[in-house]
């Protein structure tokens, strides 16, 4: 059996051994690998020292991970004899055969895809997509203000991005400041499950929002075979954010990573993501994922920065830099190089004009690339049921147009979080809460009692994004808040 | 580029810029009682350490401001260091030839009292040597980071910000 020394045995703050499931056993290729209950198919191949995920289909060549929370097709292998499964959402079964993809495969004759009207049907007031830090807090105040929530999730598990932050979070305490993002997921998710007006769904993807007269109709696939339709008279959207990627030669070599697979491989699952890093990007995510990889035990050798100064806070910053990680500003990554994987990383000195200075170049030996060059609002359901959309920068990319209670163009339809715009996951609560209680208001289900909550989470909202750092973002909302 | 201050093109901050952001403590104050100090710089959404200090001791106009420290209210409880999300508080002071600093710690493994480390600056260069005289674990902190106490030579008292534990 191939075991490689990937998993993590010991950490400062978190525990796997205590986590960790049954060990079972899946066949890559026909070769048995050691896997947990609970985790995902990529991260047994991960911890099996397996990056090589599949070949593009016309020049083939080499795919690893990308994102690992199945927003993007980097990581679509054959499953079973199933093709095109994310196995970076997709749960290891004791026994499963797993083999990569070269060219465009066929689904098996004997394999009928389900039918519409074959479709179970589920009906609540609000249904709300996505489990992170907006989808939960939403889905609490929309049920104790009346509602009954259906929650939606893809992952196999709540929590959306909060499971992999180890850090403790910034606001005031009784925003969660001081707690660590892991805790943080852990508390609301007991908050949802204890509420019996709330039916969560996992592994389920919403596939299309429709409307159906006064009706939300949102279709899902669950565990990449169930087809369900779920009714309700409000849909809350808060699917979070896909890692933008940046243009450079190699950049598809299996290894390099968006800085949350990295988190969600090492954080998550305990695996570590590769030996030697270097990080792309030193805003917060790339400042924290340095840190984090630093406490797996993991050796980062430097973080390049294309901007003249740091973009995340200060202090994230000199948490690594004390533990001896350059910071390299007015850096860019020039090429990943290496046969079927990352073997090195070469970076330049830009100029003013964001050219590469020629003989600044600088060669580390790294396994792994790791992209935190910002992050996009997921806005495909909004998108495709016809929701108003603006490009907005400050906010990441594409948005929906929406009022100061997180209601789209279209009524009933809200957003939440990330996906209204990049952010954090504290004003992501915040605006989950808004948009919970907006909700259950216009169903009539909340009295008018519940005003003043959406009130005082405005207010919260305007003192976090008051300072230096909230700047941007508030000229972002200013383009797409309508009355 | 010359308004970028040079903690956020380099991300560490010196004595001197530090100086610009806070007043130091005395020594006299310093000698007193171990005290709390702030290396936060940057207008940030965050208020735990005002919110933990059982003195009153953190001054913030609002949740973006800068912690200000009054010294004279500071009894050197630690908590602030416990609980800072930035880990950006430390506590000095100093007792005869040689200063206690205390920071946060959340690297395995975690030092033991007694235990002999290896000094790092804010740059993550090897300063000297120190020994640990206190460790307050994780379980025992209120902020969920493990915090521990270093005795170094007093000279640097304001460069050492970090350690490396090394076990043979």
């Amino acid at each position: 059996m191939l075991v490689k020394l990937m998993r993590l045995t010991e950490h400062p703050i978190l525990n796997f051994q205590e986590k960790r499931g049954r060990k079972i056993t899946i066949y890559f290729e026909g070769q048995p690998i050691e896997a947990y209950e609970g985790e995902t198919i990529v991260m047994a191949l991960h911890a099996a020292g397996i990056r090589v995920l599949g070949y593009s289909v016309h020049k083939h060549r080499p795919r690893g991970l990308f994102c690992a929370i199945g927003k993007c097709a980097s990581c679509l292998m054959t499953v079973n004899g199933i093709p095109n499964v994310r196995t970076c959402i997709t749960l290891v079964e004791d026994g499963m055969k797993i083999e990569r993809q070269k060219d465009k495969p066929k689904l098996p004759p004997t394999v009928k895809p389900p039918k519409f009207k074959e479709a179970k049907k589920v009906s609540g007031d609000i249904v709300i997509i996505g489990g992170g830090p907006a989808g939960l807090m939403a889905a609490i105040n929309a049920a104790d203000a009346g509602a009954k929530v259906i929650l939606l999730d893809e992952n196999p598990m709540l929590g959306g991005q909060l499971v992999k932050q180890t850090h403790k979070f910034f606001g005031k305490r009784e925003q969660f400041a001081g707690v660590r993002g892991v805790k943080i997921a852990e508390i609301l998710e007991e908050e949802v499950r204890k509420r019996e007006n709330i039916e969560i769904f996992l592994e389920t993807s919403a596939i299309m929002l429709l409307q159906d007269g006064d009706e939300k109709l949102v279709v899902g696939v669950r565990k990449n075979k169930e087809l369900i339709e779920f009714r309700g008279k409000a849909v809350i959207v808060a699917t979070g954010a896909m890692e933008k990627m940046i243009p450079f030669e190699g950049n598809d070599l299996p290894g390099v990573y968006g800085a949350g697979a990295i988190q969600t491989l090492m954080n998550t699952y305990g695996v570590k993501p590769g030996d030697r890093v270097l990080i792309v990007g030193a805003g917060n995510v790339g400042l924290i994922l340095a840190y984090q990889l630093i406490q797996a035990g993991v050796d980062v050798k430097a973080i390049v920065e294309a901007m003249p100064k740091i973009g995340g806070y200060f202090v994230h910053a000199a948490k690594i830099r004390r533990l001896g990680v350059p910071i390299l500003t007015r850096h860019t990554i020039l090429r990943a190089e290496g046969k079927e994987k990352v073997e090195r990383a070469v970076v330049a000195q830009i100029d003013e004009k964001w050219r590469s200075i020629p003989g600044t170049e600088k060669v580390f030996d790294v396994d792994v690339i790791a992209l935190a060059v910002g992050l996009r609002p997921s806005i495909e359901l909004l998108h495709q049921v016809g929701c108003q959309i603006k490009y907005v920068p400050e906010l990441g990319g594409h948005v929906v147009i929406r009022d100061s209670r997180m209601e789209t163009t279209i009524k009933g339809i809200f957003v939440a979080g990330d996906s209204a715009g990049i952010e954090e996951a504290t004003t992501a609560m915040l605006e989950g809460k808004i948009a919970g209680i907006a909700a259950a208001l216009e169903i009539g289900t909340a009295s008018s009692e519940w005003f003043k909550e959406i009130e005082k989470a405005q207010k919260e909202l305007d003192e976090f994004r008051a300072g230096p750092f909230g700047r941007k973002v508030l000229e972002g909302i200013k383009k797409v808040v309508v009355e | 580029m010359s308004e970028i201050p040079h903690y956020l093109r380099e991300g560490f901050i010196t004595v001197e810029e530090l100086k610009q952001v806070i007043e130091l403590p005395s020594e006299e104050r310093l000698r007193k009682r171990p005290v709390a100090i702030p290396e936060c710089p940057q207008e940030i959404p965050c208020t735990p350490c005002k919110e933990i200090c059982p003195t009153n001791a953190v001054l913030m106009e609002n949740p973006n401001a800068i912690p200000i420290v009054d010294y004279e209210k500071c009894i050197g409880c630690s908590l602030c260091v416990q609980i800072c999300p930035g880990l950006a508080f430390f506590m000095i002071h100093y007792v005869g030839d040689k200063a206690r600093v205390t920071m946060p710690h959340e690297l395995l493994p975690v030092p033991k009292v007694g235990e002999e480390v290896i000094l790092l600056n804010r740059v993550g260069e090897e300063v000297g040597r120190g020994k640990v005289i206190t460790v307050v674990p994780r379980e025992k902190s209120k902020g969920d980071t493990p915090i521990i106490t270093v005795e170094m030579p007093i000279e640097l008292a304001w460069d050492v910000r970090a350690v490396k534990v090394v076990r043979k």
